[in-house]
């Protein structure tokens, strides 16, 4: 009964499945991956549970989730009677995905003249690549996307978006560094619902710490350009998190939530080593989901993201 | 709501201060909590569990039994503590024979680029002749970027496009260094994991082709607990001469330094502390672990006036502020100083005491409440603000209409407006306001009357 969330044949894994268990698996021979080899013992112990906290806070999954996972895993444990550690370790990993799961559809695909996305971010993060690692998505998917180079403040972060829009064979609308980026996404919605006939837009934006009042406030005015030109716009709006940053990501994510109305996330930079563990306290606490991860530097490391391969490809089968 | 360090610490500390003495209990729960909070704040595990040790074997030991104020004791060895953990500060590498060649290396997006040209801005007013390098091959428009950051500050940058391999970009530098006799070569190279072999390889190489005096983990403030590997991983294959660490004027705790600086045994050497290329400072331990605890900033605080604050308005609003002359205009002139300082809630973290406040502040309220004030007294005539007395009841609506606000928050500004009035006189017939220029202490910036008039704060926070 256990094994049903996570007995998914080899043929039915889909292509994104597989990517994402890949490149986790250098994450599974980090920190998190040791979950797997403690609960290799045939018993239950309490030493056990006392070594599986000390694993996930160092896994940044954060102090206060850490207690809650541990907590929902023991009730569980204790409730259904379970002897085993291997079944405890599948109650484990249940109660991780139940975290990370979401009923909120991605509203990127839906049925619309022009659909548009904002990317946002701080400093650093990976957007511009994300951005073109998605349009190569979209693009596959037979989608005609246009990107909008929206961060006229960092130096060159205008031309490194071309050379991804070359990369993808998607067009980028740009006008020249230090203009103003609410003109451009208006020129950019205008080309794409114009000359372009665009089914996707998206939107690069400026890096920026969410605790500079101005820039978010940047943000909340691009966002009032897009919706009054596009119905709904923007669609979805995604924020771009590299997957090494610790507790902070709570704090990016609140404060993107609030000001640039963050309707999913991107976990960047997945392909390193004990990553991704904060990730689990971002979905409890803001109820934000990831939709997206990015797993290396080519333009197809990208994939959609499901939270049962994430957890089988964090902490092992 | 999510707190920081500097808050957690200050409400166990807070605890602890209305207790007389501290028994040995009370100083295992502060431990909890210190330990939960530098958990929450990114410092690592293992360094944690050491930290909480030395704490504990300290405070519990008979200094803190005996000493007077118990809880003072346990901020102190902290404090202490966490000074001797974040280590001495350390300057750049100037032995040897120039050209130095400093090689910066990290994570992608830990900010090597923006730290390579923030470098090269200092060394250039420090008098030296520095050449940015561009090694970073990989990714798109990275040169680029570089160009355009070393135009910006008139630093010459050598590239060679994405084709050559950044050892001979390395060396060739190198040798145009050494031929034009620039005596600093910054080297920005491209961003990769620590475990990524090929490109381990090749940081290997560039270092053994430039020898550098300074090799400087560029570590962003938000890193989790991965930090510690990044760090272990570089300082295995290319041995690290130092740290800097970027992102810093986020609300980041920057635990992550604390864990590198303890893995690695290097010195931090500067933080990132803004986007513009200025922004750099040189790392001061006492100053960062006072940020940690709470006990406030004031130095940067200070530093910072006296750099945005005009000397001579300041003088001159001081002789009308001890001559009991404060009117709008002035008011006015001290909101804009204030705005000038950065955000309300930065501010207040750095003043002693206040983070407290600073916590209950919402930032976007106390903003507009401030854009507010600005508006209402923009919309009175010069007469008015030169004379508050003649703001009858129809002039308010005037002013009301004027600046898209109230009538009731006119009547609000006036009349907080008329307390202040009150407090300055009272001030300057105390003498208070008396100049103590030059003498760089550690009062509160609020005492020295050029700005930061009493019941200012009231005015932020009565109204969010």
């Amino acid at each position: 009964m256990f094994s049903k969330l996570f007995g998914k044949k080899q043929e039915e894994k889909t292509q994104d499945d597989l990517k994402l268990e890949q490149s986790l698996q250098k994450t599974r021979a980090g920190i998190l991956g040791r979950i797997g080899s403690i609960f290799q013992e045939n018993e239950i112990t309490p030493e056990l549970w006392e070594e599986l906290e000390d694993i996930l806070i160092m896994g940044d999954v954060g102090a206060a989730t850490t207690q809650e996972l541990l907590a929902a895993t023991r009730t569980r444990v204790e409730r259904e009677h379970i002897k085993a550690a291997k079944d405890a370790y599948l109650v484990l990993k249940q109660e991780m995905v139940k975290l990370l799961q979401t009923d909120e559809p991605l509203h990127i695909e839906e049925p619309r003249i022009l659909t548009v996305v904002f990317v946002v971010g701080v400093n650093g993060s990976g957007k511009t690549t994300s951005i073109g690692k998605m349009a190569a998505y979209y693009k596959r998917r037979g989608k005609k996307v246009v990107l909008a180079a929206a961060d006229t403040f960092r130096a060159a972060a205008i031309d490194q978006l071309k050379i991804w829009g070359d990369r993808a064979g998607v067009e980028v609308i740009a006008q020249a560094p230090g203009s103003d980026p609410g003109a451009v996404v208006f020129d950019a919605i205008r080309a794409s619902q114009e000359s372009r006939k665009a089914d996707l837009l998206i939107v690069d934006t400026a890096g920026r710490l969410q605790t500079k009042y101005n820039l978010m406030k940047e943000l909340e005015k691009m966002r009032t350009v897009a919706a009054k030109q596009v119905h709904k716009a923007p669609h979805e709006t995604l924020l771009v998190l590299d997957a090494s940053t610790g507790q902070n990501a709570i704090s990016q994510a609140r404060a993107f939530k609030d000001s640039a109305g963050v309707t999913g996330i991107i976990l960047t930079k997945l392909d390193g080593t004990s990553k991704g563990g904060a990730i689990l306290n971002i979905k409890r606490e803001l109820g934000v989901p990831v939709r997206f991860v990015g797993t290396g530097e080519k333009i197809d490391d990208f994939a959609y993201f499901d939270p049962v391969s994430f957890v089988t490809g964090l902490v092992g089968d | 709501m999510f707190e920081s360090l500097t808050d957690k610490l200050q409400s166990i500390f807070d605890k602890l201060a209305t207790k007389g003495k501290l028994s040995e209990a009370d100083v295992n729960a502060a431990m909890r909590e210190v330990r939960l909070a530098l958990l929450e704040a990114d410092v690592n595990y293992k360094v944690v569990k050491e930290f909480v040790e030395r704490v504990k074997a300290r405070a519990v030991g008979a200094e803190v039994m005996q000493s007077l104020t118990p809880a003072q004791q346990v901020v102190k060895i902290v404090h202490e503590e966490l000074i001797e953990l974040l280590g001495k500060p350390a300057p750049l590498n100037t032995s040897g024979p120039p050209p130095h060649v400093i090689m910066l290396v990290g994570l992608q997006g830990a900010g090597k680029t923006t730290m390579a040209a923030k470098l090269a801005l200092r060394l250039k007013k420090n008098g030296q002749r520095p050449l940015l390098v561009a090694a970073d091959i990989y990714r798109p428009a990275a040169i680029k970027q570089l160009e355009v950051l070393g135009a910006q500050i008139d630093v010459p940058v050598y590239s060679a496009g994405v084709q050559t391999p950044a050892s001979t970009i390395a060396k060739d530098a190198l040798k145009l260094a050494r031929e034009k006799a620039y005596n600093v070569v910054i080297i920005d190279t491209a961003g990769r994991l620590q475990i990524d072999e090929a490109l381990m390889q090749e940081l290997e190489q560039v270092r053994l082709v430039t020898r550098p005096a300074d090799i400087l983990l560029v570590v962003d403030a938000m890193t989790g607990q991965e930090a510690v590997n990044v760090a272990e991983g570089f300082n295995a294959r290319v041995p690290l001469t130092g740290l800097i660490m970027t992102k810093i004027d986020g609300d980041a705790r920057g635990g992550a330094a604390l864990s590198v600086r303890q893995v690695t045994g290097v010195p931090i050497k500067f933080l990132g502390t803004g986007e513009k290329l200025p922004d750099l400072e040189p790392f001061d331990p006492e100053r960062l672990a006072g940020r940690i605890l709470g006990m406030g900033d004031v130095l940067t605080l200070i530093e910072r006036a006296q750099e945005t604050i005009n000397a001579e308005t300041a003088a001159a609003m001081e002789k009308r502020l001890v001559e009991g002359q404060f009117d709008f205009e002035d008011f006015l002139e001290q909101l804009k100083q204030v705005k000038r300082l950065g955000p309300l809630t930065d501010i207040l973290a750095m003043i002693p005491g206040m983070n407290r406040f600073a916590k209950e502040i919402d930032p976007m309220m106390a903003q507009d409440s401030l854009k507010k004030t600005e508006a209402i007294i923009n919309s009175m005539t010069l007469q008015e603000r030169r004379n508050p007395d003649i703001l009858n009841a129809s002039r308010r609506r005037r002013i009301a209409a004027g600046s898209g606000t109230t009538v009731q928050d006119v009547n609000m500004l006036v009349k907080q407006f008329r307390e202040m009035q009150k407090m300055m006189k009272q001030l300057g017939l105390m003498g208070g306001g008396k100049k103590n220029k030059g003498k760089k202490g550690r009062s509160l910036p609020g005492q020295r009357g050029g700005f930061f008039p009493p019941g200012l704060s009231d005015l932020f926070g009565g109204r969010s």
